[in-house]
């Protein structure tokens, strides 16, 4: 398996590295159209939030897989996971603040912190609906894992899980050799407790990426693909695809660098610069919570490190009438979300 | 020889063609955005017919774009030469089948 980064002490593990090479090319004079200047002309600068409702929490990045793809650069080697006392100090911030309806647990893989299931549940008593993004194989990484699909449909969770294809061959080029075959037994537990299934009301999501250099297609055609497909191949069944683009942060910038595609590949984002997709972009109505509690404008400015700009930078001091009031932090990477049709980790925004 | 008569980047300028006639270009460029629009054909099996043309025009910028457009359409390697061997079938079969028109040629002449 591949090591992270962080452990082949890659320049890229550092974010002030990858910020310079994101703004300026790997050589410094690679100039394009700063992404402030594309909000200014769509009427979007300075850049707000909207109601923020989602309270997307990053629980660690510790997980079972090194894909090819992650922004995170997650992987087994990684070691930083959320304690229980920050998870207490989200849901203290969870109950002072009724506004957040949906919880948005990610990692790494989130079920590989031992206090995942008791923050779960911890959540479910403050009556509020949790997701879960699955990278389907820890379920079946582990004896002890094994019971998740039950723990997800008594706590009726929604899931939100990685299968970058419904062929091996391209699964596995991005996620690891095995992955693709793991996942599909992992769908099919997921299924026969219900999961995805019309009129269960448990919800599974799948989530395609792009495996290289390229932009995902339309989601709704690449839906009614990957239904065809997974039904007729492994009889699986789900509820929406979300089809997400990758952004030139971690292992995916490494990726794009190594094989030549890095200006590209911007390029292909800057040209695809959507202002409608830029108005319903993630950051607006989503704040996202890092594992040592520091707070961001979204999982991708996490993991360059840029805390929000407000007074309120720590979970510990959440104030959400501070955070409301921010500037969301921009810079070149944001052309992955706007490209397009947009991107979210709800998929497409338009 | 450092030019060339194909530049990769010139792909990027096709709709500067407009330039020299704006009229003709925008008709252009607005029939080709229809016909690859989702309709009796979905977008993404139009696109692998476009790749297929592509190499049957030999256009260099068409493989370019329909290779990338049809791989992020979701097409595998081997669908994808699958059809470029459909467009070389085509070509080699136009080259053969006009064989029989010696053959028409020679026979009549022959003794």
């Amino acid at each position: 398996m591949l090591k992270s980064l962080k452990a082949q002490h890659s320049i890229l593990a550092d974010s002030q590295e990858q910020i310079e090479i994101i703004e300026h090319g790997e050589t410094g004079d690679f100039a394009l159209v700063p992404f402030q200047q594309k909000l200014e002309q769509s009427n979007l600068y300075p850049f707000k939030p909207n109601q923020i409702e989602i309270f997307q929490v990053n629980i660690g990045k510790m997980c079972n897989q090194t894909c090819g793809h992650c922004h995170v650069d997650a992987g087994p080697d990684r070691k930083e996971i959320m304690t229980k006392e920050t998870m207490q100090q989200c849901l203290d911030a969870l109950r002072n603040n009724e506004q957040f309806k949906i919880i948005d647990l990610t990692g790494g893989a989130p079920e590989m912190n031992p206090d995942f299931r008791w923050f779960v549940e911890e959540i479910k008593n403050l009556n509020r609906h949790v997701i879960v993004r699955c990278n389907l194989t820890i379920i079946l990484a582990n004896k002890k894992y094994h019971d998740l699909p039950q723990f997800y449909k008594q706590h009726h969770i929604e899931i939100v899980a990685s299968l970058p294809f419904y062929t091996k061959n391209r699964t596995d080029r991005q996620r690891g050799d095995g992955v693709f075959e793991d996942s599909i037994k992992a769908l099919q537990m997921l299924n026969e407790v219900g999961y995805g299934k019309e009129g269960s009301g448990l919800l599974l999501n799948l989530v395609y990426n792009p495996a290289g250099a390229f932009l995902p297609p339309s989601q709704a055609s690449l839906e009614a693909e990957y239904k065809k497909a997974l039904i007729k191949e492994y009889g699986i069944v789900f509820n929406n695809l979300f089809a997400i683009t990758n952004l030139p942060i971690s292992r995916f910038l490494d990726y794009l660098l190594t094989s030549g595609n890095y200006e590209s590949y911007m390029e292909k984002l800057v040209n695809a610069y959507n202002s409608d997709a830029a108005a319903n972009v993630m950051c607006r109505n989503t704040i996202s919570i890092g594992w040592d509690g520091y707070l961001y404008d979204c999982d991708f400015n996490q993991m360059l490190e840029l805390k929000v700009n407000s007074n309120s930078k720590h979970i510990s001091g959440f104030n959400i009438n501070e955070l409301n009031k921010r500037d969301i932090i921009i810079g070149q990477h944001c052309y992955g979300c706007t490209a397009g049709a947009g991107s979210s980790c709800g998929g497409a925004v338009v | 020889m450092s030019e060339h008569y194909y530049n990769s980047k010139d792909l990027a300028k096709f709709g500067q063609v407009a330039d020299f006639q704006k009229e003709l270009g925008e008709k252009f460029f607005a029939y080709y955005g229809e016909v690859f629009k989702d309709s009796e054909l979905t977008a993404r099996e139009k696109s692998l017919i476009a790749l297929a043309v592509a190499h049957a025009v030999q256009c260099p910028y068409c493989i370019d774009a329909y290779s990338s457009d049809a791989f992020e359409k979701g097409w595998s390697e081997a669908q994808m030469m699958e059809a470029v061997h459909v467009a070389c079938a085509i070509r080699g079969g136009a080259s053969l089948v006009h064989g029989v028109q010696m053959m028409n040629k020679v026979k009549e002449i022959a003794m």
